[in-house]
């Protein structure tokens, strides 16, 4: 078991090593280069030569490539473009305010999700189950704008209970942050936990069908122990593996609800970025998620290694 | 004894009714709406598309326009029905060339095998290494915005998952003993993948069809109303929405009306395609317990 | 009152997803007393099966139990709620099914599984349950009885499993045991054991038992009474001795006869030896990555004659026909079809090869493409091969048709429309349309019904009379191979251990492996199985599995006549015996069983 989990630990490096390569690579085969992204407009051809030299410009791709890995590494992120900061201060300022978000956001929507999924699995084909997945078949496939839209204008707007402006202050006190953050982290809850829901109750549902469950239903158990404790064992790979995929995803909800509400955090600063096309950040930021989103799928995938009697018990 | 005789099975499920069901109807009809509007838009709405119709900006619904005014004083009604095109037709575009792509590569891998399997998979998996938002912003970040580079990012993005769904297909029914039997007789790659492995992939792969064609209006609209999307003065639902977020304090629903026909879109392909998988599901032992 | 169940009038209905119900067992009675067993016997879709989960009041996904009484210990549990009907089960009635590997949860121990019902139903705390288990464990004869319960299913063999799961059906000491093709699923060697088992357990703790098979020779040895049923209608009832040896009915008489053993055994046909077989495989060794599974064998089919191939599962039958079809590649030896060597790949071969040798599958179902019409299945060889187009096409795919007993009508349909055994004649004609010199037939009639499998091989053999066409048969069922075929290969891991004429074969001097197989065949004499059971060599068998790739002998583990320090050292010598026979055994030819 442990070679199995060596490996996959060694794949998600690799698959990291690519996904640097995949955004340098995508960074930086642009039409033109970051000098004459800075220059803008008013480059003359001097100007542009000064400035590639200064930057380093005119060395090989695989250079500055292992350069800027190099740089990564060492914690050195590379100068921002637009607002000639360091990169590693901008995006420090930014972090926790994403952090902040998406923990208090996947603390409620996992526990949640895994008990409506597992009720709605107990229920199956019964009154809650289908209202269950009628109302989640549909909350998937509503953008995270209109969610967070339509819950501003009720509870900002109208009611003016909870505040539209996810900005926090330090002297603020638990009601406080209470108000500001209560829409950004529901927003950014209500898709994930339609879908990991319907995950869960679907990877369970699925094991349903296979005979050890006939039989363990003949064994005249009930059905909430047949789904605790028969079914969800061997649904936990799949369970797992939505998790991770959603709290991954809550990535791209982010950027939306940081929009919505105004956060000044991680993702705005990356499609700040995107819109000036600040390589460095771009490059900065886009490497942060991704390693995030690796590393969530890595825990994942050891995890449901270690949850299967097969590997944990070889023959 | 011969069992010519014995009595055949059913006709099978495939020539079954269509078994529609209320939310399937109505789904239908929501689209079907959309997709004339999309037709005869220029022909039925009342202004132009970025034609200002009124001084007054964020008018609320009933004034200036049926569905009021936006924040250039543009008529929200006339802007909504000339969005419906762009928005299903960059849909359209996007899912086809993710389809295009991921079926090619995915039924390729699966049937070709060997080297070209592992490069291929490996270079996707790679890709879906990345949460797609982030792809696509990296992309449009270092390419710029316009609709060329929009909508192939998109494409591309999306053609991940076909790829994915095409190849596993191709592999499952690859083994079937009715493929093998085309291979003992001789037949070649072209004739299998198109006469055996494709009229049997043919279910799966309209939901699939369904699912991305969904995901590429969520997508679309939220690159747009991140400003990286459609661009003005181009009436996208999306854009439309970005564009209008400010109203929403002085109480205009210009930003709303936009999102909700986005859900509206969305929601009910989703219904759809539930509704095509649902048909070739059953009962499980659970629901047996309680009879 | 003494009987444990009765079921009066019993009615169940099902329907596939979305469509319509349909009945399904169309108003069966019947009882079974304290300590006796009723065997459900028929065919695929005579609702035995439906009818001993219905006795649970229980009812398959997609089923429902539309009317009828059932009396359990004297109530009507259908006219319990459904809570209290559910708690019946597990507690005064369990299930055996089919597949024990399927049957257990591969996340929970097995010993957990095992005590889960009378646990749940408040029969004693876990650990008198789990000392009452380790008896059980010890009379099923299990292996480690103190530590198996600890372990999880996938480190336990199949035979062990099964055994197991009656373990965990009896550990709430129920009234009634239900037992659904609790041996169908193993090998003849396995079963055996299996078998001996569920027999004394049922009669030491006294248990009423229904038991589904349609195995009749497996009901000759477990029932006191047997209920044969057709399309969910009852047609005869009896005794166990009364049904087997006078059927009453006319349906009871032709299933008897579908499986009755071949009288005599097919005399050896001599190829002219001026004619090269149609098919030579010499020294094939092939497998799947690293898996090694055909080492060294070498199989001759001559001109218009039947090949039997027989062993268990994974002895490496089908990938010998995959092999020699193409497609498999072999790693090495060489295959020469009607005397020209072919290439180890389907993609290398010529199309006239290619048209020679033909490939039937097991699975009617899946060999079939479900989207295209049979006219258009059989068509495309004919064109394919023969390069008919049109009304030609169109004329010999009804000759097709006709030549496999099945109304030229049929080519307008689609598969699903037919049955099996239907499915199974169109996969054969399929074959036929390339005129080839010889077939594959890969368990072309295990997943049939006995009396439609007994069809398909009147078919095959008429074909062979007329067509002239040769048969590579390769079956698990010896009793179909001996009444069928003129020359035997016995395979075991994926060595020939025994090849010659199939009247030598099937008489002494025997490889061990063959006679081992010959006594496991169920016979229909009741008090076979205790005769079988205590001898050495079942027993022997039971304790070891078939290795792959073993140094010696493979089947030095199971064999009472191992040498020990040859046989499971060195490969045996293959020895030349009268009459064509080969035997690959270190025993000398008189201590040959």
């Amino acid at each position: 078991m442990y070679r199995i989990i060596l490996t996959r630990l060694a794949q998600g490096l690799l698959t990291l090593l690519l996904a640097s390569i995949i955004i340098f690579g995508a960074t930086e085969i642009l039409p033109g280069d970051v000098a004459e992204a800075i220059l803008g407009q008013s480059r003359t051809e001097e100007a542009l030569a000064t400035l590639r030299e200064e930057m380093g410009l005119n060395r090989p791709a695989i250079v500055r490539y292992f350069d800027w890995l190099g740089g990564m590494l060492q914690g050195d992120l590379g100068t921002s473009l637009a607002t000639k900061r360091p990169v590693a201060d901008m995006i420090e300022s930014r972090m926790w305010n994403t952090l902040r978000l998406a923990l208090l956001a996947a603390a409620i929507s996992v526990p949640l999700s895994l008990a409506l999924g597992l009720w709605s699995a107990i229920r199956a084909g019964g009154r809650v189950d289908k209202t269950l997945a009628m109302t989640t078949l549909a909350l998937i496939a509503v953008p995270e704008f209109f969610i967070g839209l339509i819950l501003m204008k009720v509870f900002a707007v109208e009611l003016k209970w909870l505040s539209a402006s996810a900005n926090t202050r330090p002297y603020f006190d638990f009601w406080q942050n209470f108000r500001a953050l209560a829409l950004p982290v529901a927003t950014l809850s209500f898709a994930v936990i339609a879908h990991m829901m319907r995950m869960t109750r679907s990877s369970v549902i699925n094991i349903f069908t296979s005979p050890y469950l006939e039989m363990a239903a003949l064994k005249g158990l009930p059905k909430r122990r047949l789904v605790v404790r028969h079914a969800l064992p061997n649904a936990l790979s799949p369970i797992l593996t939505v998790i991770a995929l959603n709290l991954s995803y809550m990535v791209s909800g982010v950027i939306i609800v940081e929009t919505v509400f105004g956060v000044p955090g991680l993702t705005r600063l990356l499609v700040d970025g995107v819109t000036l096309r600040d390589i460095p950040l771009i490059q900065a930021c886009a490497m942060i998620f991704g390693a995030v989103y690796i590393l969530l799928n890595l825990l994942a995938d050891v995890l449901s290694i270690m949850a299967n009697p097969r590997l944990r018990y070889p023959k | 004894m011969s069992d010519a005789t014995e009595i055949a099975t059913p006709r099978a499920s495939v020539f079954a009714g269509l078994r529609l069901t209320w939310t399937a109807v109505l789904a239908g009809s929501v689209l079907l709406f959309w997709l004339i509007l999309a037709l005869f838009g220029p022909w039925i709405a009342p202004h132009g598309e970025a034609e200002i119709i009124s001084g007054t900006t964020f008018a609320p619904i009933g004034e200036g326009g049926l569905l009021g005014t936006d924040k250039l004083g543009r008529d929200v009604f006339s802007r909504l029905i000339y969005g419906v095109r762009t928005t299903l037709l960059l849909a359209l575009i996007t899912t086809v060339i993710s389809f295009a792509f991921g079926v090619t590569l995915g039924f390729a891998a699966a049937i070709l095998k060997g080297w070209f399997d592992i490069v291929v998979s490996r270079i996707v998996e790679a890709f879906m290494a990345f949460p797609s938002t982030l792809l696509a912003l990296v992309v449009i970040g270092a390419f710029g915005t316009s609709i060329t580079v929009l909508v192939l990012t998109v494409g591309l993005v999306l053609s991940t998952s076909v790829f994915r769904v095409s190849r596993a297909l191709g592999y499952d029914i690859g083994v079937m003993d009715f493929v093998e039997a085309a291979r003992a007789r001789g037949e070649g790659t072209w004739w299998i993948l198109t006469r055996e492995i494709l009229p049997n992939s043919m279910a799966p792969l309209i939901a699939e069809f369904g699912l991305r064609f969904t995901f590429s209006i969520l997508f679309l609209s939220g690159l747009s109303f991140l400003g990286l999307g459609v661009q003005e003065p181009a009436a996208d639902w999306g854009l439309m929405v970005q564009e209008n977020v400010g109203g929403l304090f002085l109480g205009s629903s210009a930003a709303l009306i936009p999102a909700a026909c986005i859900a509206s879109l969305t929601v009910s392909m989703n219904l759809l395609v539930d509704w095509f998988q649902q048909r070739q599901q059953g009962e499980t032992v659970l629901e047996k317990i309680d009879q | 009152m003494s009987d444990i169940l009765t079921i009066k009038n019993l009615r169940v209905e099902g329907r596939p997803p979305g469509g319509a119900y349909v009945p399904i067992v169309k108003g069966v009675s019947l009882n079974v007393a304290k300590g006796e067993v009723l065997a459900l016997i028929g065919e695929s879709g005579s609702g035995k099966s439906t009818i001993s989960l219905a006795s649970m009041g229980f009812a398959r996904p997609g089923c429902r139990i539309a009317g009828g009484e059932i009396w359990l210990n004297g109530r009507d549990i259908m006219k319990l709620s459904p809570q209290d009907r559910h708690a019946l089960r597990g507690d005064e009635v369990s299930y055996v099914a089919q597949s024990a590997a399927a049957s257990f949860n591969p996340a929970l121990r097995i010993g957990k599984q095992v005590i889960e019902a009378p646990l749940w139903h408040g029969a004693g705390d876990a650990a008198t349950l789990t000392a009452t288990a380790v008896d059980l464990y010890r009379k099923l004869d299990l292996p480690n009885p103190d530590s198996v319960g600890e372990k999880f299913p996938h480190q336990v063999s199949g035979g062990q499993l099964q055994r197991l799961m009656a373990a965990m059906a009896m550990s709430c000491g129920p009234d009634l045991l239900i037992l659904d093709e609790p041996t169908t699923a193993l090998d003849v060697t396995t079963q055996i054991e299996v078998l001996k088992a569920f027999k004394d357990i049922i009669r030491d703790q006294g248990t009423a038992a229904i038991y589904v098979t349609h195995d009749l020779a497996v009901v000759a040895q477990v029932a006191d009474r047997i209920l044969v049923l057709k399309n969910g209608e009852m047609v005869e009832e009896g005794p166990t001795a009364q049904i087997l040896h006078d059927p009453q009915h006319e349906y009871t008489r032709m299933l008897m006869d579908a499986v009755r053993p071949a009288p005599h055994l097919v005399d050896h046909v001599d190829a002219s030896a001026a004619q090269a077989p149609v098919i030579s495989a010499r020294n094939i060794t092939a497998g799947y990555g690293a898996l090694t599974i055909l080492s060294d064998v070498s199989v001759d089919v001559p001109a218009a004659s039947v090949v039997g191939v027989i062993g268990e599962s994974g002895c490496g039958k089908s990938t010998l026909a995959r092999v020699v079809a193409g497609l498999t590649p072999l790693r090495e030896g060489e295959i020469r079809l009607d005397g020209k060597v072919a290439a180890p790949s389907v993609k290398d071969r010529p199309r006239d090869s290619l048209k020679d040798c033909q490939i039937v599958f097991q699975m009617a179902d899946t060999a079939l493409n479900p989207r295209q019409r049979i006219g258009d299945i059989l068509g495309r060889p004919l064109e394919f091969y023969q390069g008919l187009k049109g009304r030609a096409r169109v004329e010999k795919v009804g000759d097709l048709l006709e030549l496999v007993d099945l109304p030229r009508s049929f080519a307008t349909r689609f598969p699903g429309e037919l049955s099996g055994g239907q499915k199974q004649r169109i996969n054969l004609a399929r074959a036929l349309a390339a005129d080839p010199k010889v077939i594959l037939c890969d368990e072309v009639t295990s997943a049939l019904d006995t009396v439609v499998a007994a069809g398909v091989i009147e078919l095959l053999k008429s074909l062979k009379d007329k067509l002239g066409v040769a048969y590579m048969f390769i079956s698990h069922d010896l009793s179909t191979v001996a009444s069928f075929a003129d020359e035997v290969v016995v395979l075991y891991a994926g060595q020939v251990v025994e090849k010659g004429p199939s009247k030598v074969v099937f008489s002494p001097p025997f490889h061990p492996y063959t006679k081992l197989l010959l006594s496991s065949v169920p016979e229909m004499r009741q008090g076979w199985l205790e005769g079988v059971a205590d001898t050495g060599e079942a027993k022997a068998a039971s304790a070891g599995s078939v290795v792959i790739g073993a140094k010696g002998c493979p089947f030095a583990n199971r064999c009472t006549h191992a040498i020990v320090g040859t046989c499971d050292v060195t490969p045996p010598p293959v020895r030349t015996l009268p009459g064509e026979l080969e035997i690959a055994c270190h025993l000398p030819i008189e201590e040959m069983p």
